[in-house]
């Protein structure tokens, strides 16, 4: 079992090709990998409650172990606020970030 | 020295300049410095493994491009280099390549299979 | 304290993966962390001397007033705090001729790439669209 941190900076709306992040968050978890989704940038975009179709919504279906995690300071750039978040998503920020990079026993995967 | 997997998905985009895709020709380096590395071609890079792949003939005014990209002969590469080179099912499926297509030797994976290849490595160049 | 090497690729001010490199790295020194940043294609660019701020004729702003940042001056800062190593890879560099960098960036290869990774606790690779 291996830890893996899933950074995702792009959004569904630019990017058709974005479920694939979410597809593997959720296979490495089924796999009994421990995994983090940390939603970064325009990533970000997929965290309101509100969105169509929401991926989150899904993988939090598909695999709820997997921590989904929301830059503070991309949520805050797009004006998106805390109470407005899709369940499950916790805000984070980079200083936590980085203490997950730095583990040498953690895969890290930028999207 | 940890097993590499280095992930291409990005294609296309300045290979006429660099006659190369940066991180083919960087997978390519880095395995001739002895790295352990294998290659993942997914999303539109998946069809830098289709033979016949023609660049050539450009002109600029009088300039003339006379060295193309050879994409397909630089996965035939890495593959007789020993770099194990992958190729996501799916995408080949979603854009009409056909398996008779592409190059020998890379290995056809379904979505499905990332996980275990991704575990199967220790570190991964997501570029 | 730990070692993390990232690789970036993207040019200046086209995407916000340099402003997202650039706060991993300063959140990663201000944690006593070092930083070994390996610039590929155009993220030779970052450094590059000559850079230089604008007014801002929309907002009818001076430079004084706009205050308008560079990628090379965010280098400069991270360099500045000594816990960051920043290579440029020498062949993108000649090929977009951006030599002229600021004090602190040295040239390199891919094969720094590889040994940084080696020997650090994590690599992030960044690359662009």
């Amino acid at each position: 079992m291996a830890r893996y941190l899933l950074i995702e900076s792009r959004d569904p709306f630019e990017f058709a090709d974005t479920t694939y992040m979410y597809e593997l968050a959720g296979d490495l978890c089924a796999k009994g990998n421990n995994v983090t989704l940390f939603l970064i940038q325009n990533g970000v975009f997929c965290a309101r409650r509100n969105v169509k179709d929401n991926p989150v919504a899904a993988l939090r279906g598909n695999a709820p172990d997997v921590q989904v995690q929301a830059d503070d300071f991309s949520l805050r750039e797009r004006g998106i606020s805390a109470g407005t978040l899709a369940e499950g998503i916790t805000v984070s920020n980079v200083d936590e970030l980085v203490d997950q990079l730095v583990e040498s026993d953690t895969k890290i995967v930028w999207h | 020295m940890a097993k590499i997997l280095s992930v291409v998905e990005r294609a296309y985009h300045g290979t006429i300049e660099e006659q190369d895709d940066t991180i083919l020709w960087l997978s390519h380096m880095i395995k001739n410095a002895g790295t352990d590395i294998s290659v993942l071609l997914r999303g539109n890079a998946v069809n830098y493994g289709v033979m016949g792949q023609d660049a050539s003939g450009l002109t600029f005014g009088e300039v003339q491009m006379d060295v193309p990209p050879t994409l397909d002969t630089d996965v035939l590469n890495l593959i007789a280099a020993d770099v194990p080179t992958y190729v996501v099912s799916e995408d080949l499926d979603d854009r009409g390549i056909q398996r008779n297509e592409i190059a020998d030797g890379l290995k056809v994976i379904s979505r499905s299979e990332l996980a275990d290849l991704f575990d199967s490595h220790d570190s991964i160049w997501h570029w | 304290m730990a070692t993390l090497t990232i690789a970036l690729m993207d040019s200046p001010y086209e995407s916000g993966t340099t402003t997202t490199a650039m706060r991993i790295a300063d959140a990663a020194v201000r944690k006593g962390h070092n930083v070994n940043v390996f610039a590929y294609e155009g993220a030779v660019s970052l450094t590059m001397r000559d850079q230089a701020p604008h007014p801002n004729p929309v907002k009818g702003t001076t430079v004084e007033e706009q205050d308008h940042p560079t990628t090379a001056n965010f280098v400069a800062g991270l360099l500045a705090t000594g816990k960051v190593d920043w290579i440029n890879c020498g062949m993108c560099v000649d090929e977009r001729g951006a030599g002229n960098w600021i004090d602190g960036a040295r040239r390199g290869a891919p094969g720094d790439l590889v040994a940084w990774s080696n020997e650090s606790d994590n690599t992030l690779i960044m690359g662009t669209r």
